[in-house]
């Protein structure tokens, strides 16, 4: 890896709501080096968003960054910055792209209008200057005719458009790094893979470091130097893409590889992880995967498994690193058998 | 805007007579043919119905009904408009706030706006006429602006409580827009729609209810000849001098409806997704 730009330790988000405390983050660490793009990957509810979100110190109450959690970026710990510092860090420094394009501009302004004010606030630029920005920014990520296209509404763009146009306004300030968060989830799948290489094209050209959140594999083989899983809080396996690829180490990582559609593949119907992810106000002790897991035995139970370094860069939370003879003897998961008596 | 403002023929009719009848409050001394509380001529002139010399008729003193009518304009506009950009303006400030930081604020603006809300204005001012008489023109406007922001911030409270989880506030914060930005570029465009509805009806609202209170003599300080004032010196003989209370009640009538229909036409101006309401008619008859 290259020198780390953003190092994360040790970081918990919790809410704290009417029916307890949900421990959304729970305990994660990991680093993004510089001109690096890592993925994240998980399912809904893993704690995937509630991360980016802490980045930028976006948590809203009831959410709240615990005390002991770090995040050090360029040198500084994100949360010892005062309000104003932050603010200075978000879109200068650190930049984000939503998901969902149809919602993350203000349907009142200008899209130029928009774009520009990101130069206005961080650059100082004037009205004039910063409408000749925006419309630099927009040619950039391939909006024809953007002299005319500044002047429209978001709501006359097309959602892979709009969302060019997001991309547009988290480059405005050329960052040091950009959090794409599902980037591509709301658009269409023709549109998704153009929007993708357009951000993976200028993020190279530019040395942007790009934390990629997601839950499509499909998008990390092709994006990412590296990618962290993420379940239930917590990273679960962390490795190189093409480590990851060719061996899943944790049974999370297992599931979701064999949960992605492959072409040539000889089953007609996509593999499963059976049962869903515990509620954040109530994690099970020990692993919390077992209800889940094939493989489980007394000990994940018991005893909540530490992120085993497994050589190479690659670590993975599961105890099977220590006992790797018991891939050999899978059971039906605990959350299969349930739903397996319940019908 | 403007242009989508323009387009419907009912908002036109309605900004017409809000333009006559704001022109008529400015220009009252060159429009107003004769001095609004001169006794012409006690004598000869006093009860005249509406006639060439006097469109609206004089009233019981000899005085012109048109004159004072036009004068009156100055009054109730002045009443009706000041009162409803102060209560607006509060409105918006404290539901932006109350709906924006929520928690702590939130609870204690809004438990307060409920209570509020929940006295009957007309008793509010009642009780303050009872108390300490009838108030002048800038304190009269100034209660009524206090007594009528209520509904604005609770109107955009919701609005900017429904705002401020959306996307693009959060990508606003996220790209370091602070928080005074955030409030009057990003929530405050989107919470005026509504605001500025209901600051539209409000204006009706309070010329109607400056008129009740006239009425009832706890209005405006008498010889402050507010539309409402006029009917009320006229109230007595309704039957037989028709015209002293027909005209201000018509110029009241046409005022409201005004207004209101410019509150309409703004709630579909500001939205700018909205379908001009012309291609919209166009659509379902098509479709018809």
């Amino acid at each position: 890896m290259t020198t780390p730009l953003l190092e994360i330790e040790n970081l918990h988000t919790f809410f704290y709501t009417d029916n307890g405390v949900a421990r959304a983050v729970d305990g994660v660490s990991f680093s993004v080096g510089v001109g690096e793009t890592v993925g994240v990957v998980g399912e809904s509810g893993c704690g995937k968003s509630v991360t980016a979100l802490s980045i930028l110190r976006l948590v809203r109450p009831p959410g709240r960054i615990e005390t002991g959690s770090v995040m050090r970026f360029e040198g500084r710990d994100l949360l010892e910055l005062n309000e104003r510092e932050m603010q200075h860090v978000r879109g200068n420094r650190i930049a984000m792209v939503f998901q969902e394009p149809m919602t993350a501009l203000n349907p009142v302004f200008t899209i130029g209008d928009q774009v520009g004010e990101v130069a206005r606030i961080h650059a100082g630029m004037s009205k004039r200057d910063a409408w000749a920005k925006a419309i630099e920014m927009l040619k950039i990520v391939g909006i024809p005719a953007p002299e005319q296209r500044a002047g429209e509404y978001p709501h006359q763009l097309s959602g892979g458009m709009r969302q060019r146009v997001v991309i547009a306004m988290a480059l405005v300030m050329n960052p040091a790094l950009v959090i794409a968060d599902e980037p591509t989830t709301a658009l269409d799948v023709t549109i998704q893979a153009q929007i993708l290489e357009l951000l993976a094209e200028l993020t190279r050209r530019l040395g942007t470091s790009v934390l990629l959140i997601t839950h499509d594999l499909g998008v990390v083989a092709e994006n990412c130097t590296r990618v962290i899983v993420m379940y239930a809080g917590e990273v679960v396996e962390e490795a190189t893409t093409v480590d990851l690829f060719a061996r899943a180490h944790h049974p999370y990582t297992e599931g979701l590889l064999g949960a992605m559609p492959r072409v040539g593949g000889e089953k007609d119907r996509l593999a499963t992880i059976p049962g869903t992810v515990p509620a954040p106000t109530n994690w099970p002790k020990g692993c919390r995967f077992r209800d889940r897991c094939p493989y489980s035995w007394e000990r994940c139970e018991s005893e909540h498994p530490p992120l085993y370094q497994i050589g190479g860069g690659h670590s993975s939370r599961c105890h099977l690193a220590e006992e790797p003879e018991r891939r050999q003897h899978p059971h039906p998961p605990l959350a299969a058998q349930r739903g397996a008596t319940a019908a | 805007m403007l242009h989508a403002l323009l387009r419907d023929s009912r908002t036109r009719i309605a900004l017409v007579v809000l333009l006559l009848v704001t022109l008529g409050a400015i220009l009252a001394p060159v429009l107003a043919p004769y001095d609004p509380i001169a006794l012409l001529d006690i004598e000869l002139l006093p009860n005249q119905p509406p006639s060439a010399a006097h469109p609206f008729g004089t009233d019981p003193v000899s005085r012109d009904v048109l004159s004072r009518l036009i004068y009156g304009t100055r009054v109730s506009l002045a009443v009706g408009l000041g009162s409803a950009t102060l209560a607006m303006s509060f409105g918006i400030a404290v539901g932006m706030i109350a709906g924006f930081f929520g928690g702590a604020v939130d609870a204690v603006l809004m438990r307060f706006v409920d209570a509020a809300i929940s006295v009957p204005r007309l008793l509010v001012l009642l009780m303050v006429a009872s108390l300490w008489g009838r108030q002048g023109l800038v304190p009269f406007t100034l209660l009524m602006a206090g007594t009528g922001w209520f509904t604005v911030s609770r109107l955009v409270r919701a609005e900017t409580i429904a705002l401020r989880d959306r996307e693009f506030v959060l990508a606003a914060r996220a790209l370091g827009v602070p928080t005074p930005r955030l409030l009057v570029r990003h929530v405050l465009p989107n919470v005026l729609a509504p605001a500025l509805v209901a600051a539209a009806l409000s204006i009706a609202n309070v010329i109607l209810l400056e008129a009740s209170l006239s009425y009832l003599g706890i209005g405006l300080p008498t010889g402050t000849a507010s539309w409402g004032a006029i009917i009320q010196d006229g109230a007595n003989d309704a039957v037989d001098l028709w015209w002293l209370t027909f005209f201000p009640g018509l110029a009241i009538l046409v005022t409201v409806f005004a207004c209101n229909a410019l509150g309409d036409a703004l709630r579909d101006a500001f939205d700018p997704r909205q379908l001009p309401r012309d291609d919209s008619d166009a659509l379902f008859a098509s479709e018809a």
